[in-house]
Parts: C-alpha cells; structure tokens; sequence
C-alpha cells in the first residue's frame, strides 16, 4: 500500500534502473568473460526473485514452486533447443510455464497458508520424479545434453528477460489488476465482495510469474549443457527466491532486485572460497537475516538514513 | 500368490513403521510449535550416523544407541526452540508470518546441520550389519533386523501416543496445539510446551535414524528424502494429528510396498500423486476435523 506511492513518488528509482541497465547492456563490451557469466547468474536469480515476488509478495501466497517452472523450461529447452531458433524456444518455454503454472494455480489457489506451501513443494518432486521415471523408461538415460549457445547471446537474452519483466512488474503495480492483486493479499474475501474476480486474478498473475521463471530457465541451461531432472527440479531453486526477497527486504520495490543481487554474489563468493564450509556460512547467513534483519537490507539502509539525519537536524539545531 | 500378498504387506508395514515415527515427530513440531521443520530429515540422520560411529567404534549395541540419540536429539531440538524459534515467535507480527520465518530458518539449519554432518562424516554410503539373519513369516522372508525395527517403531509410537493422550503433561500439549493462548491462561507454561514438543519431535526424528541404521545403509544427505516422506504422511494423517500420523505412516508404507512391486522407479511418484490428490480432494487428511 506504501510502497506504491512511495516506488512512484520517488523519481530516483527508476531512473536509477535505467541507468544500470543501460550499463549491464555494455557490460560484455569492457568486461572479461568471467564477469559476464557471474552476471548471467546474478540475472538469473533476480529474474527469479522478482517474479516470485510479482505474485507471492501481494498476495501472500507462499509459493515454493519456482523450481517447477524454472526446470519445465530447462526441459524445454533441452528438448526444442536443437531444431528451433533460440528465441522461439524461450518463449515457448515461457508458455508452457505459464499454462503449467494456469492449471495449478485453478487448481490449487483455494488451498491456504501453509497447504499451499505444501502443495507447491510436492509439486516440484511429483514433476521431478515423473520425468526421472520417463526418461529412465523410454530414453534410456538419465540426462540429457542442451544446446550450446555463445556466454554474450546467453547474458542478452537473460537481461531482455529481466527488461520485460520490470516492465510487467511496473505495469501490474500502475493499474487497477495490481490494486485487485494487493486487496487480495490484505483481505481475500473483502476483495471478493468489492467485485475483484479474486480466482482469475490469482491464477493470471501467477502464470505471468511463472512465465519468466520458465524463460529464464530455458536460457540457462543452454549454458548448462547436461541436465538431469535432479539439476533441473532443484528444490533449492525454489528457496532462493523466497530467501533472496527476504534478505533485500519486501516493503521496496527494488528491495527483492538488491537482495538477490548481493545474496547471488555472495553465493559465489562463498562456493569458490570456502568450497567445503560454503553450507555452514551460508546456513548461518540465512539465520542471521531471519533473526536479525526482519526488513532485510532496505531495512537496514533505512535505518542508517534515519539516524544520519536525525544526527544531521542535531547538527543544525 | 498369497506369500507375494503377504510379502507385500508385510515389506509395507515395516516401511510403514519407521514412516509413522518420522511423520509423529514432525507432527507434533508442526501441530503444536507451529514450525515446519524442514531439517526433521537431518535429525534422523544424525540418529542414524550417530547409531554407526558408535556401532563401527565402540561396538555398541544400536538398541542402546536408541538411548544416546533420543536424549541427545531431544536436547538439541529443546535448546534451539529455546534460543532460535522463540526469539522468531515473539518478533513475529502473525502466526502466518511465524510459519513462513520459522520454515526458512529451520531451513538454514538443514544446510548447517548438513555440512557439519558432512565435515565429520564424509559423503561415503556407511552400513553395519546387525541380525541379518532371515526370518520366515508364512512363506515370505525378512530379515530379522527389519522385524525388529518394525516392533521398536511400534512400541515407541504407541508409547508416544499413551504419554499425549492420557498423561498431564500430554494434556498441556493438546491443550497448547488446540489454542496457545487460552492454554497459557489455564496455567500451561507455553514456552516450556513448544519447546518440550520441539525437543520430542527431534527425539523421534532421531530414534527413526537409528531404526533407519539397522537395516539400511545411510549417509550425510539421506535427510532429504525422508522428510519430504514425513510430510506426505503428516498430511495423509492431518495436519497435527498424531494417531492420524501412525496410521498415515503404515498406509503410506503399504502403497509405497504395492507400486514397488509393480515398478521401483514410481513408488516416489506415487508417493506425491496420492499426497497432491489428497490436498486437493481432503486437506484435512484422514484424521483431520
């Protein structure tokens, strides 16, 4: 309800966006590859993340789904990526995400608190296991090999998937759907009776989301090469959006994009310089925020802001 | 035809025992502490690699190891209720925003957990071997170590479930699981409740691993498998229910024990079929109100 006008009030944001953006378009221009790659990934989780929190965070639905919807377009891309052209298999993927994610949500969107979260995280190994099945039965193989495609198109094709999201993200929030989508996060049955079409609303936003989970899927695994239903339908794919959101904070709009920004590097920081302890410091990390900092990092920078300038009116008066 | 019946539904009903352990532990962390406990599956390899080291070292008969690990387990989980998920409960602003904060951290602590684990323990498969020898039950064979798990487990369930249904500390904790704040009124110290429940359902945890380690090999990442189990029979059983968790574990072992003799490779998939089917159809479960 605050962030809204606060996210629109406040000039700074988007044009921050902008300009960050336009800077991660040049990136592979003056940057080494290895500094492409990490940001491919770092995209990835944002993408992740934010789509998350394009339905979980209004509706306060606790999705643990992501990995479902990240892993079908790895499959699709597994599978399509050898006879059709790159941006056709992504969208497709994007598609078929999002139908999966249409028949669960009718399906399932009536369950609340925590049989949702429930549901959604034995969705994620029904699929798993149902492919592992199939490919065991009738492919002969476990894995699979994907498409190699240059670490440049990969990285492009990741940022055009965060650009459009943002953009639906900003959209959804502007227009009457974002508000319907918000009421029903504050009181469902309250949003019925105003008139808002409480199923429909659910279960669009939650294939839209689902949609770029899917995209983003299918470009990364281009860069994966192998795959196997336990690499694609990784549950921890679907914590991470859930931790990365927390960790930044939800009450801002670019609180979800800063968390899993830093909490991806992190990631990264910690798999290469403590391969065999990189589970314990992360785990800590997680308790840490959870304990710690309710309102993540924006929290955080919001209370240093404000002691800075209470010192500051010390100052003055 | 009747010895493979019977063979079956007797392989069912020892999985099915050490399924309705594992599912009454995270039952009552869920029902009564309102935590759901993703690292449960840790705990019970703790049991169960705690129940090796020991045998493998010093010999030790794992019956006996059944009286390390269930207190060791019970002081674990009592002091990080204490510490953790009761700081987490009071900073919480609603129950709903408790059970999503306190999911996450006892996620965080299935990686802790896991990686000490693993520090110590290493990634190799780690098997002893206890009363293997075979057991002839009307034409089908056991071995007499799965027999036995199936007796412990059932003792200990039942045991647990006379301790909540008739004791007066078994009321306090029905009474905490029904409405915390009410039960607080009454008398009942809540906090020493959620903790005792939390400490209890580590303690099953655990007792299950060492029952896991009598008859099956086990390592650092077995957890895993074996809560998302937990859960489908909490959920069979209704949510918080602990004799609909008992029964939920024995039936679920005997479907797991019918599709694996019909194909291996489904017996997992099923498991979730018949867990999504049952949310959609009856999300209360078999028990539930």
């Amino acid at each position: 309800m605050n962030s809204i006008t606060l996210g629109l009030k406040k000039w700074w944001v988007p044009g921050l966006l902008i300009v960050i953006l336009l800077l991660l378009a040049g990136l592979p221009r003056f940057a080494p590859m290895y500094t492409v790659i990490l940001a491919t990934s770092i995209l990835m989780y944002v993408i992740l993340t934010q789509s998350w929190v394009l339905f979980s965070a209004p509706t306060g639905y606790f999705s643990l789904a992501t990995a479902a919807f990240f892993g079908v377009g790895i499959y699709t891309a597994a599978v399509l990526g050898f006879t059709l052209p790159l941006p056709v298999v992504v969208i497709i993927a994007a598609l078929i995400s999002s139908c999966l994610a249409f028949v669960v949500g009718a399906l399932t969107l009536r369950l609340r608190g925590i049989y949702f979260i429930i549901f959604t995280l034995g969705l994620v190994e029904l699929i798993k296991n149902v492919v592992l099945w199939h490919a065991i039965k009738f492919a002969g193989a476990r894995g699979r090999f994907v498409v190699l495609v240059p670490n440049n198109t990969i990285y492009y094709v990741m940022l055009a998937i965060l650009v459009a999201l943002l953009l639906t993200t900003f959209l959804i929030r502007r227009s009457r759907y974002g508000l319907a989508l918000q009421s029903i996060g504050e009181n469902e049955e309250a949003a019925a009776h105003t008139g808002v079409n409480v199923t429909m609303v659910k279960v669009i936003t939650f294939a839209i989301s689902a949609s770029f989970m899917g995209a983003a899927g299918a470009i990364i695994a281009t860069r994966w090469t192998y795959i196997d239903p336990y690499i694609a339908f990784k549950s921890l794919y679907s914590f991470m959006p859930a931790l990365m959101a927390i960790f930044g904070g939800m009450g801002q709009f670019y609180g979800p994009i800063l968390g899993s920004v830093v909490f991806a590097y992190l990631e990264e920081v910690l798999i290469t310089k403590f391969p065999y302890h990189y589970m314990l410091l992360f785990g800590a990390i997680l308790l840490i925020v959870i304990l710690y900092l309710p309102d993540g990092l924006v929290g955080l920078v919001q209370k240093a802001r404000k002691t800075v300038l209470q010192r500051g009116e010390h100052a003055i008066t | 035809m009747i010895a493979t019946i019977l063979n079956v539904v007797i392989a069912g009903l020892l999985l099915g025992g050490l399924y309705a352990l594992i599912a009454m532990g995270l039952s009552l962390q869920y029902g009564v502490a309102r935590v759901l406990n993703i690292s449960h599956g840790e705990f019970i390899m703790l049991g169960g690699m705690i129940t090796w080291t020991l045998f493998t070292r010093f010999g030790l008969n794992p019956l006996l190891a059944l009286a390390v690990c269930g207190p060791l387990a019970f002081l674990l989980g009592f002091i990080l209720h204490r510490t953790l998920f009761r700081r987490l409960l009071a900073s919480s602003a609603s129950p709903g925003i408790f059970e999503s904060n306190s999911m996450l951290a006892s996620f965080g602590l299935m990686f802790i957990i896991q990686n000490v684990a693993s520090i110590y323990w290493g990634p190799e498969i780690r098997g002893y071997s206890y009363l293997r020898n075979p057991v002839n039950l009307a034409g089908a064979v056991f071995g007499a170590n799965r027999l036995l798990t199936l007796g412990v487990a059932i003792i200990i369930g039942l045991a647990f479930y006379l301790f909540v249904a008739r004791t007066r500390l078994g009321k306090a904790i029905r009474a905490a699981a029904q409405d915390p704040a009410t039960a607080g009124l009454m008398g009942v110290n809540i906090n020493m409740v959620l903790a005792l429940c939390f400490g209890l359902g580590a303690a099953l945890a655990a007792i299950a691993g060492v029952l896991i380690s009598i008859s099956y090999p086990v390592n650092v990442v077995m957890g895993g498998e074996y809560f998302i189990i937990a859960i489908i029979v909490v959920v069979l059983g209704g949510l918080g229910s602990i004799p609909g968790s008992f029964i939920g574990g024995f039936l679920l072992g005997i479907v797991g024990s019918i599709v694996t003799s019909i194909d291996p490779l489904l017996s997992l998939a099923a498991y979730y079929l018949i867990f999504i089917v049952l949310l959609l159809v009856r999300p209360t479960g078999i028990m539930g109100k």
